[in-house]
């Protein structure tokens, strides 16, 4: 088992040896992000608006967590249609809780490079610490990868079934979540139908969380705890989602046809 | 006493109301080549893929080397390999790393040496370090075939490993490959539209046309009984051309 989770981690970790556009998916447009929202911050912030305008740098860095952990897994497997190897990847006896185990770390490892990043660029040029979060640091950043990894189950179910067809979905599906999820405000602010939705999804807890922390200097466990529970619901049903969608890729033999739209 | 490899009992595979495979019944003994042939649709790629699993059956049943492909796939995957000039490895990649990573998937231990052996045997040493995408069509075909033999495979399914390949390379690919079956006594299933590589590559042949089995029997015997592979092979597409015709005339 080990060896063949090493196998995949191994395909694409090689990748990052010589390319410059992958180290760009990791840092360059995270760090775009960030000077965006970094500068917008400050300017708030000098124009004299509350103090709590500092969240908007920790949800634009606890956003791309997200983010990253989803494209992680995703873009992993969409890789494999793109170079033509899904068949070489599914005729070997790697089974598929090993492969969605392998590329869950894909996403996570990736996740917490670009983290790592945005935490020193936002300490050294808006003197943001995102460690000014506590320990609710560990947790929010937990909740938010296993919902990255929920969401990436769904979206490769997608590229599984339409191939290089789905490939808007990749990078579609974590921005219809994004304005719900109420990154950058509070949930208040959501009409009443949107509010509904936005409960029901665990990233709404955690940025909620990191607002009361920032604000009020409290950490509301039970929001984390909220957040956790739906994860489990959401982590079950996207595995759920990703083993029916690929039984019904074998009944129709679609494995080997890539872009069907 | 000798048991086949591959037994394949009375299977087909329906998408909708279309018969892509329609009980088709064949056997494969150890060491043993075996062609399947037919025209383009025949349905010789959903047969393969049947067999590895890549898609489910409607009917029937498939054993490879004793174990039933619906309980048993992890572990038949273990033991059988599959090369076909349609899929590729990633180009990204240097010749070595994508063997490393195949070699871990298929969980070999010592696979420095095992690498380094079959790109010898391959001729592709000297491309170690190359990245793949930077390979030539014959350097690929051999990459692919150098993948598909990491497993030491008691049998190996190969889609065309000749298609697109000048008649020189072709020519070197099979006697390489003619060499590794006979060395390693490996199991072959074989497609190809190239009926002279299919008389030197097989033992035996198996025609398939619209889903079905519609000839069978050694290179020899069916040149002794129907004149030439290539004879046969045209007849055969025409035939199958003139049903689908008239099935469409009658639709009309």
């Amino acid at each position: 088992m080990i060896s063949r989770i090493t196998g995949i981690l191994l395909r694409h970790l090689y990748l990052y040896q010589r390319s410059l556009v992958r180290w760009m998916e990791l840092f360059f447009w995270p760090l775009m992000n960030l000077l965006l929202w970094g500068f917008l911050t400050y300017y708030l912030r000098n124009i004299e608006m509350p103090i709590a305008i500092n969240y908007l740098i920790g949800a634009m860095i606890l956003w791309d967590i997200l983010y990253r952990s989803q494209q992680g897994i995703t873009l992993s497997l969409t890789e494999e249609f793109w170079s033509k190897n899904i068949i070489n990847i599914f005729i070997t006896p790697i089974r598929t809780y090993e492969l969605v185990i392998a590329l869950c770390i894909i996403g996570f490892l990736k996740a917490f490079m670009t983290m790592g990043f945005l935490i020193l660029i936002s300490w050294y040029l808006y003197q943001f610490n995102l460690f000014d979060l506590g320990f609710s640091l560990a947790p929010f950043i937990g909740n938010l990868i296993l919902f990255g990894w929920s969401i990436g189950m769904m979206t490769m179910s997608l590229v599984l079934r339409y191939g290089n067809a789905a490939d808007a979905f990749i990078w579609g599906i974590p921005f219809l979540i994004q304005p719900i999820s109420a990154v950058f405000y509070p949930v208040d602010v959501l009409p009443p139908f949107l509010k509904f939705c936005a409960y029901a999804l665990p990233s709404t807890y955690i940025f909620e969380g990191m607002r009361t922390v920032l604000n009020e200097g409290v950490f509301n466990i039970s929001l984390v705890y909220l957040s956790f529970c739906m994860n489990l619901l959401y982590l079950s049903a996207g595995a759920f989602y990703f083993s029916w969608m690929l039984r019904r890729v074998r009944e129709k033999g679609l494995l080997s046809k890539t872009s069907i739209e | 006493m000798l048991k086949q490899i591959v037994e394949v009992k009375d299977i087909s595979k329906y998408f909708g109301t279309v018969a892509a495979v329609d009980h088709i019944s064949f056997t494969v003994w150890p060491g043993e080549v075996l062609g399947l042939l037919g025209p383009n649709g025949a349905g010789k790629t959903t047969t393969i893929q049947l067999l590895l699993g890549l898609t489910t059956l409607t009917h029937g049943q498939i054993e490879i080397l004793g174990m039933d492909i619906k309980t048993k796939r992890n572990e038949i995957l273990q033991r059988v390999n599959f090369s076909s000039a349609y899929i590729s490895l990633p180009s990204n990649l240097t010749v070595y790393e994508n063997l490393v990573v195949f070699a871990k998937l298929y969980g070999i231990r010592h696979y420095r040496n095992k690498i380094m052996e079959l790109l010898e045997f391959f001729d592709l040493l000297h491309i170690l370090n190359s990245r793949t995408g930077m390979l030539s069509t014959g350097q690929m075909t051999r990459l692919n075939l150098t993948k598909s033999f990491i497993n030491d495979p008691e049998i190996i399914f190969l889609d065309e490993p000749t298609a697109s390949l000048d008649p020189e390379v072709a020519s070197r690919v099979r006697e390489k490959l003619k060499k590794i079956q006979i060395e390693k006594n490996v199991s072959m299933i074989y497609t190809s539209h190239n009926m002279n590589e299919v008389e030197l590559m097989c033992n035996r042949v198996l025609f398939i046309a619209n889903g079905k089995n519609v000839l069978e029997g050694t290179p020899k015997e069916i040149k002794e009984k129907s004149g030439s592979l290539e004879d046969v092979f045209i007849s055969i597409a025409r035939a199958t051309n003139f049903q689908i015709n008239n099935c469409k005339d009658e639709r009309l």
